[in-house]
Parts: C-alpha cells; structure tokens; sequence
C-alpha cells in the first residue's frame, strides 16, 4: 500500500515537472477547465454531502448523544447509591448512638443497683456489728461489776493462804474479807 | 523544475478528453485532489463512525471532536434555528480544510487556490442564503437592507450601500479563500526558488523562512476553512433569525 503510494506520488510529481509553464500569468484565469471544475466540484462535493449526511453524520451523533445519556445515567445511578449509602450512613450512627444509650442506662441501673446493695451490706453488716459491739460492751459491763467482788474473793483467799503458810494457823475466812474490804475502801477512797 | 511560481496552478487534463456537447468536463488535476481530498474525509469519518465505543480511540475522538467543533460553531453564530444546514456546512468546512491541507503536500494541487472553485462554493451559499430569507419571510426579508434606527435622511445611502455589500458577499468569500491560498502557495514557491538559486552559501534563510511560512500557511490552511465556515453561518443566521 505505501509503495503504492509512494508511486503514485512520484509519476505525479514527474508529471508536474514534465508540464513546464508555457505560459505568464494566473492559471486560475484561463477559462479552459473552469467548466470541468465545476462539474467535478459539484459531484465530489455532491457525493460528500450525501453521505455525510445520511450515512456518517447520524452516526456520530448517536454515538455522542449514547455516551451522554450513558454519562446521566451512569451520574444518576451514583446519586441513587450516595443517597442511599448516606441513608444507610444515618441509621448506623443512630444505632449506635442508641447502643451507647442503652449500654449507658444499662451501667447505671448497673451501678445503681451495685449501690443499694452495698448500702444494704453495709448496713446489716453494721448493725451486726453494732450489736456485736453492744454484746461486748455489755460483757464489759458485767465483768466491770463483778470484777471488784472477784477480786475481793480472790484476795480474801490468797490472803487466808498465805497466812495459813506463814503462820500456819487456818484463818477465819469472814475476818479476812472483812479485812480485805475494808483495805479495798480505802484504795478506792485514796 | 519549473521557475515560475504560478506554474503550479495549472490545471492539466490527466487521462482522455471527456466532452458534453461543447464543454469540456475532462479529468483534471483539479478533479484528483477534489476525489482525494472527498475520499480522505469519508475515510477517516467513516472509521470514527463505525465504532461505538463509550471511551473513545483516537480516530473516533477526531471525528467527534470535529463534529461538535462544527456543531458548536454553527449554534453559537446561527442559534438553534440553523440545525438543518449542520450537515452541510459540516461537509462545506471539512472539503475546504481538507483541499487546504492537501495543497500544504508538495507537487499536489490546491483545490482551493481557483476563484472558480471557491467562487462556485460561495455563490452556491449566497443563492441558497437568498433562498432561504426569502422562504422564512417572504418580502420582508428585504428588511434586512433597512437596519433600524438609522437617521431617514441617511437612509436612502444606508440602503444601497447595504445591497451592495449584500451583493458582494460571495465576492468577497470566494476571493478571501482564493487569495489567501493562492499567495501562500506562491510566497512558498518565492522562497523555495530562492533557496535553489541561492545555493548552500545564501540559501539557509530562505530556507528558514521557508520552514517559517509552512507552518503559517498550515495555520492559514485551517483558518481559511474555517473562516469559510463561520461566513457561512453568519450569512445563514441573517437570513434565518433576520434581526439587524
């Protein structure tokens, strides 16, 4: 194909050179081919308008008008999916935000719940302790005052004792408390 | 070689002598390039057409880019009303352009570069213009002779001077592109000679002027054709929206 033209174009060009001008002036001009300029004017031209218009020219419109409406709709279809993905978007974030209510009033009940019971704990714990410290104090109380009579009761016969030991002599227990008591008062009066 | 820078637009037979009655329609030169440059745009038109594909190749891209070039050029001057008459100016705009660029290869022929040639184009859009005022308004496409708001006094001269100029209208269409051809070609030729005969010592600015003015007369190629186009339009739009 290209050695073809490349042919061509050469005989042509030899043909030019070969024609050398006979003559001055405008070629455009000379009359001599005005009429099969115009005849071959009107037949190519005549033959490009036609099929351009009816064969070539539709079809590149279609083209462009199919690309178009393709483009719309391709626009169209990514506005559907973005407003869908931002509906989708919203109601996520709204059941999470709900999740995060319901976990926070969860925790509280939770915590609330935790406090009453601790609070109940504590409170029986404290009244157990409470009367178990009553308890012990009354204990208390009651060694309080019975300790002195005991004392007095132990001293009388760790007294008696040791007199029987020292001197050998069993000793009335009366007289020794009578004793032992009276020394008692006058500790306590000191 | 041929020293005369007109020697190239002689027109020359090429094969027999065809005759109707007394004119001669043989095939010339002239007529090649015509059948070459029609041939070349249904080509490449029709290879941009067939395909269909959304993103388009290169070929596809051209002819689209050309379609709405075209398309835009035609509803910017003439409004929405010159729809019809897309496919004419389209395939008027695409021989010129492609006549042009022919005529840029060397040894070919400039389709364009004969007053006849573009004379015939332009007088073909001055009577179909015509026509067409006169089918959308009757006589009162006449109206567009009388431009409002001028002085009564002036208006006899505004008048004659506004069919004159209506009148030379595919005068001065036909003789912009035919002279605008023809004077680069020959400037071309000028300073292709001059290279020759200047030689290796002198013949390197020429040369360069030469290279400089190639790519002008691309760029004049293309802004004739459409400057052809886009007249057109503007005589299309006159005679179809008539506000002047």
């Amino acid at each position: 194909m290209k050695k073809i033209i490349i042919f061509l174009y050469a005989l042509f060009s030899f043909n030019c050179i070969a024609k050398s001008a006979e003559t001055g002036g405008m070629p455009q001009l000379n009359p001599e081919f005005w009429f099969s300029q115009i005849f071959w004017l009107t037949i190519t031209f005549g033959i490009l308008f036609i099929i351009l218009s009816k064969f070539i020219l539709p079809k590149i419109r279609n083209n462009l008008e199919t690309r178009k409406s393709q483009i719309m709709e391709n626009i169209e279809i990514a506005d559907n999916q973005k407003t869908n993905s931002e509906k989708n978007l919203k109601e996520y974030d709204k059941i999470i935000s709900d999740a995060k209510d319901k976990a926070k009033k969860t925790f509280n009940l939770a915590k609330e719940k935790i406090q009453l019971d601790l609070g109940k704990e504590r409170e029986k714990i404290e009244s157990e302790l409470n009367s178990e410290i009553q308890d012990a104090e009354n204990e208390i109380k009651d060694l309080k005052k019975s300790s002195p009579e005991k004392i007095s009761l132990i001293a009388v016969d760790t007294a008696a004792e040791i007199i029987q030991k020292l001197i050998g002599v069993e000793v009335n227990k009366s007289n020794v408390s009578a004793i032992v008591n009276e020394q008692v008062k006058l500790m306590k009066g000191k | 070689m041929a020293a005369n820078p007109m020697y190239q637009f002689n027109v020359y037979r090429i094969g027999p002598e065809i005759k109707i009655g007394e004119v001669d329609i043989s095939f010339t030169n002239a007529s090649l390039f015509m059948v070459i440059s029609t041939l070349a745009i249904l080509i490449v038109f029709n290879l941009g057409a067939k395909k269909k594909s959304l993103i388009p190749d290169k070929i596809q891209l051209l002819s689209e880019l050309s379609y709405s070039f075209v398309s835009k050029m035609i509803s910017d001057t003439a409004g929405a009303k010159a729809k019809p008459y897309f496919a004419f100016i389209f395939s008027l705009f695409m021989f010129v352009l492609f006549c042009n660029m022919f005529g840029m290869i060397p040894y070919s022929f400039t389709v364009t570069s004969h007053i006849i040639v573009t004379f015939v184009l332009a007088a073909f859009i001055f009577i179909g213009v015509t026509i067409i005022g006169f089918l959308k308004h009757g006589l009162g496409y006449l109206k567009l002779f009388v431009p409002s708001g001028v002085p009564i006094i002036l208006l006899p001269l505004i008048v004659v001077i506004e069919i004159i100029s209506y009148l030379s209208r595919p005068i001065s269409l036909s003789v912009r592109l035919f002279a605008n051809m023809m004077a680069g070609h020959t400037m071309m030729k000028v300073f292709g000679g001059f290279v020759v005969s200047l030689g290796l010592v002198g013949g390197w600015l020429p040369l360069g002027f030469s290279v400089a003015l190639t790519g002008l007369e691309i760029l004049v190629a293309f802004l004739q054709a459409y400057v052809f186009a886009i007249l057109t339009c503007i005589y299309l739009n006159d005679a179809l929206n008539l506000h002047h």
